[in-house]
């Protein structure tokens, strides 16, 4: 019994060394067992892109960003700010964070800079293919389950994407958020990245679905340049897009260190004379 | 994160001829998070010498106060200001007292001696000074900051140059360190007095 146990059993040279084990994994000859010829990229790519490794990482580019895009009257605003940033460092502050997948889709990009530009594109890609093979353009429903999929297939490798995927198509505007975890959302105002929170606060407070194009425009930007002044992670520059039915328009690029003194020159709205008062308000 | 991290900021002093400068930014943030932007960070210890002190707040101003205490105690005694090189040993001995149970600061030293000579140091957090010619820097954007003054320090900068110069450094710098910024401050210290400047900057 114990001859027949002990062919089955690994020697403990074989599974002990760390150096071995850690390192290019061959096969080893003498069992023949299969161990995986590669390293799996789920253990071994962890410490350069997990967030909480204690290790240097070094795939960090780009973890502080605030964009956000809200549905109204006349379509979709997409607005976001262009400040890659590396730890504390800032690695650039020209960053193009809304990808244009083609002329009716846009992405936006929080996260990963490398992860959200190449899954993107490859989204591009694949909404091509489907636009040749049924003569149609792909909804974007469609398209943000093409890209949630595709993402989900790699959940725990240590990819990191919080991005929104709109644009216009039979059912009209639409608007999803996708992330690596594998989350998709639809919905009609969204806000991701490090300065979101501070997004959602000017956000929340100044929407309303039936305000013209060139009010939804400043309002997007109003919000992402108060994102980028309070978040340390934020900043750089602003770009904002327009989602119509004929497809996305570039609206342009505003630089925030010009904005803030723009911004404080414009006198502030008085809160009380527009709204109504509050009443039988109680500490 | 590093404590040394924490809240933020940078600074840098640079001699000049019979003139010295120091300057720093007025951030002050929790992480990522901006909570101030008018956070003092340069102390006057005497008519003609600075302390500036980079680090984590709480112990910016606990040191502040400290330090306060121990030039006017010295002036006291003395009857006279201490010099800026005594000041140095008086800051890094209090700093080396907490060898063990440190204080998160690194601070800079600038002033003008009693010959009106130029005088900067640094040091790290337990007290161990850096005297230098030229410049010091410290704070979150140390490395930016010594990338910008290796290349634009020169030697015997009259105050107004001087000025331009430790600005310059100090603007450029912060812009690539997402901790600092969001305001600077400048003080050239002459013989005659000491010119204190704001500086209008980028506010993300």
């Amino acid at each position: 019994m114990d001859s027949f146990v002990n062919r089955f059993k690994k020697t403990a040279s074989v599974w002990v060394d760390d150096g071995f084990a850690n390192g290019f994994v061959g096969i080893d000859g003498a069992k023949g067992l299969n161990y995986p010829v590669f390293e799996l990229p789920a253990c071994d790519n962890a410490p350069h892109t997990d967030e909480n490794s204690t290790t240097e990482c070094r795939i960090k580019l780009q973890h502080g960003t605030t964009t956000l895009a809200f549905k109204f009257q006349n379509g979709i605003v997409v607005a976001v700010d262009s400040r890659a940033s590396a730890g504390s460092y800032i690695a650039s502050q020209t960053v193009k964070k809304v990808i244009e997948i083609n002329p009716h889709l846009l992405g936006t990009m929080a996260g990963g800079a490398a992860d959200c530009a190449f899954w993107e594109r490859e989204l591009g890609r694949r909404c091509r293919l489907y636009e040749l093979r049924n003569k149609e353009r792909i909804s974007v429903a469609a398209a943000s389950k093409l890209l949630v999929n595709m993402v989900y297939s790699y959940k725990g490798m240590g990819l990191s994407m919080g991005t929104m995927i709109t644009g216009w198509d039979k059912t009209g505007p639409n608007l999803f958020y996708v992330d690596s975890d594998g989350t998709r959302l639809k919905g009609d105002l969204f806000s991701v990245g490090s300065g979101s929170t501070f997004a959602y606060g000017v956000l929340d407070s100044g929407f309303d679905f039936d305000m013209s194009t060139q009010d939804a425009i400043e309002l997007g930007r109003r919000s992402i340049y108060h994102a980028t002044h309070r978040d340390a992670a934020s900043g750089g520059s602003i770009n904002v897009y327009h989602v119509k039915e004929d497809g996305w328009e570039f609206i342009n690029n505003y630089d925030v260190g010009d904005l803030h003194w723009e911004y404080q020159d414009q006198p502030k709205p008085r809160l009380t004379e527009t709204a109504q008062p509050m009443l039988n308000i109680q500490a | 994160m590093s404590a040394l991290e924490y809240n933020g900021g940078a600074i840098v002093a640079m001699a000049g001829k019979n003139c010295v400068a120091i300057a720093a930014d007025k951030r002050l943030g929790v992480q990522l998070m901006t909570v101030s932007m008018d956070f003092q960070k340069i102390f006057q210890a005497t008519d003609k010498s600075f302390i500036g002190l980079p680090g984590l707040a709480t112990d910016v101003q606990t040191l502040s106060e400290l330090f306060r205490f121990k030039t006017n105690m010295y002036k006291l005694r003395e009857e006279r200001e201490i010099e800026p090189r005594t000041l140095a040993h008086m800051v890094s001995s209090t700093l080396y007292e907490r060898r063990f149970s440190y204080y998160f600061a690194e601070p800079v030293i600038a002033g003008l001696d009693k010959n009106n000579q130029p005088f900067i140091c640094s040091m790290d957090l337990i007290g161990c000074i850096n005297f230098a010619k030229d410049f010091v820097v410290s704070g979150t954007s140390s490395r930016s900051l010594y990338g910008m003054c290796e290349s634009l320090w020169e030697p015997d900068l009259e105050p107004e140059d001087l000025f331009e110069t430790i600005s310059q450094s100090l603007l450029n710098a912060v812009d690539r360190d997402c901790l600092a910024g969001w305001g600077a401050v400048v003080h050239v210290i002459t013989p005659e007095r000491v010119i204190t400047r704001h500086l209008k900057t980028r506010m993300d």
